[in-house]
């Protein structure tokens, strides 16, 4: 099928998306490590000095860098856990017979299409806001101290709102793995005497081995960019509690104006998101070849 | 399945299901209950505002007049529908060749744009930010419907080129050899095959724009806002204004919310890229 004639043509159908994307990732790229060995800021036009590794000794040694990291991780984490034991456990329960599937299953997968400064502001608001909110309504009436969510638990109210927004998504994928399991795989199994523990461990869990490892992975790379719900609900705050490294990045260029130091904190940014990147790369690159 | 299920037992699944999934659905539930109360009203107790009130739509008529509402809206179609298509007219010839004329670089160059979603978009804020400031592109839609258009150009090459490995080469060669010209071969071939895959790269890209609120924050400010920056300007003290919040964000994630539930089937394939169907 492919003459001389035919690949030349297709070179040339190819390149405005290559050189569009190369340009796009290429050029900010080299410039955002350029600047960050720079002493540069915007509010100090004209000079900008080769600073050498200062700025990243700097963003480092920076008491907030260890905040951010250690919250970045632990929003990372916590909200796997949920979505990802979440998820399983909604896989299996929509898998079953029952009524009403389609209803059910657009309740579940519908917080997923919430842009997430409507579902954080709704969540801040609505229902954790102690005087007016939902929970403190609830908790007033049943007599109990209504809890001031952001002020006391800023980090888990984070967690919780980030996870309803993504339990979806590794609802729905991990639902599409579950429906190519064999059901004569399980009969067999279960008329051998398999209870259903065994079923799950010894057969459902190793099915959905593959989608849980992409759900994990294809989450991280966007929850290592969580933003927009940070600046509605708590702005980083109290303190440093709820400051990731991309809200700290955010605040030292665009809010200190210094490009120097967001710019290093970028290099770090783009340095643990590609290890990441490495691991969902493989994953997807061998599904290619089959 | 060849046991017949009870009807017991589904009846408990769906009750069991049911609760779940209403649970999740709540917020979304309430905020369309409140968007319809007025400001007294949306702040009483739970119980008081579901029985104990009365209907009002004056809350939509607020947003609009207090803050141009559907200057916002506009914005959101024109940059969530622009740079889709902006996206298609570069993707389509890009995954058409890569699926049809495959040569052995063609994993790696399709591995490799998939690649350049994986960059942290905080990582190139700075450079993006100084290079708009620089054109005149800060706060423009010209601006973020670029920015979009390249953020999101990875998924809709590797959703056309899913789509299009699955249409058989050999009809492609049998046009051909009835004489179809190149030309003909897309318009009456490949074109009408390849319309549903098309329809629904375009609905979830269209989802993924309208919703994407990193750079949308951050490169504009009033002109060119979108939905996701207007609402996030309610955050603070506007956001206890809960009747008024609720019917801006009813009106934001509506159509969003419609188009999803029409292209659930085909959401997994475009956001696993491929890896799970």
């Amino acid at each position: 099928m492919s003459t001389k004639a035919s690949r030349s043509a297709a070179r040339m159908m190819i390149s405005p998306a290559v050189l569009l994307l190369l340009g796009w990732m290429l050029i900010p790229l080299c410039m955002t490590v350029y600047f960050s060995f720079l002493r540069y800021n915007l509010l100090q036009p004209g000079t900008t000095p080769f600073a050498g590794w200062e700025n990243y000794y700097w963003f480092v040694t920076d008491p907030s860098f260890k905040a951010a990291i250690t919250n970045t991780l632990a929003m990372v984490g916590g909200i796997l856990c949920v979505t990802t034991i979440g998820g399983i456990g909604f896989a299996l329960l929509l898998d079953k017979p029952m009524f009403a599937t389609g209803l059910i299953r657009i309740m579940v997968i519908a917080p997923f299409f919430v842009m997430p400064t409507v579902s954080a502001l709704v969540w801040k608001n609505m229902f954790m806001n102690p005087v007016n909110g939902i929970f403190g309504n609830l908790a007033t009436s049943l007599g109990f101290q209504p809890i001031d969510f952001f002020g006391q638990y800023p980090l888990a109210s984070i967690i919780f709102i980030v996870s309803w927004m993504w339990l979806p998504f590794a609802t729905l994928i991990l639902l599409t793995a579950l429906q190519s399991l064999d059901q004569e795989q399980l009969e067999a199994a279960e008329m051998d005497g398999a209870g259903w523990g065994s079923r799950f461990w010894f057969i459902m869990l190793p099915h959905l081995a593959r989608a849980i490892t992409v759900v994990i992975l294809i989450q991280t790379i966007f929850l290592l960019s969580i933003f927009a719900e940070i600046l509605v609900t708590t702005n980083g705050g109290p303190g440093t509690a709820t400051t990731n490294l991309t809200y700290l990045i955010y605040v030292s260029s665009l809010l200190q104006f210094d490009v120097g130091m967001g710019s290093a904190g970028g290099v770090i940014a783009i340095i643990l998101a590609n290890i990441v990147a490495i691991f969902l790369m493989r994953m997807i690159g061998k599904n290619l070849d089959a | 399945m060849a046991r017949a299920i009870s009807t017991k037992a589904k009846v408990t699944n769906t009750a069991i299901a049911g609760t779940l999934g209403f649970l999740m659905f709540i917020p979304i539930l309430w905020i369309l209950i409140l968007a319809f109360k007025t400001e007294e009203d949306a702040i009483r107790a739970p119980l008081e505002i579901l029985f104990g009130s009365g209907w009002t739509t004056d809350s939509f008529g607020t947003v609009q007049a207090r803050s141009d509402y559907f200057k916002h809206f506009s914005n959101s179609v024109i940059i969530s529908v622009g740079s889709t298509f902006l996206g298609l007219l570069i993707a389509i010839p890009a995954a058409w060749s890569m699926a049809f004329v495959p040569s052995k670089h063609t994993k790696n160059v399709l591995m490799w744009m998939l690649s350049t979603k994986m960059l942290p978009p905080v990582g190139v804020l700075v450079p993006i930010y100084l290079v708009f400031r620089d054109f005149n592109l800060l706060d423009t839609r010209l601006g973020l419907t670029i920015v979009l258009m390249l953020i999101n150009l990875p998924i809709i090459i590797w959703m056309l080129y899913t789509y299009f490995k699955e249409i058989p080469g050999e009809i492609l060669e049998a046009a051909r050899m009835d004489g179809a010209s190149l030309r003909d071969e897309v318009i009456y071939v490949l074109t009408p095959m390849a319309i549903p895959g098309m329809a629904s790269t375009v609905l979830l890209n269209i989802i993924l724009a309208w919703n994407e609120a990193f750079w949308t924050i951050n490169l504009t400010a009033a002109n060119a806002a979108p939905l996701t920056a207007f609402i996030a300007s309610y955050s603070s003290p506007e956001g206890l204004f809960y009747a008024k919040l609720s019917a801006a964000s009813i009106m934001a994630i509506a159509p969003i919310l419609i188009m999803g539930w029409f292209s659930l089937k085909q959401l997994v394939r475009g956001l696993t890229f491929g890896a799970v169907k």
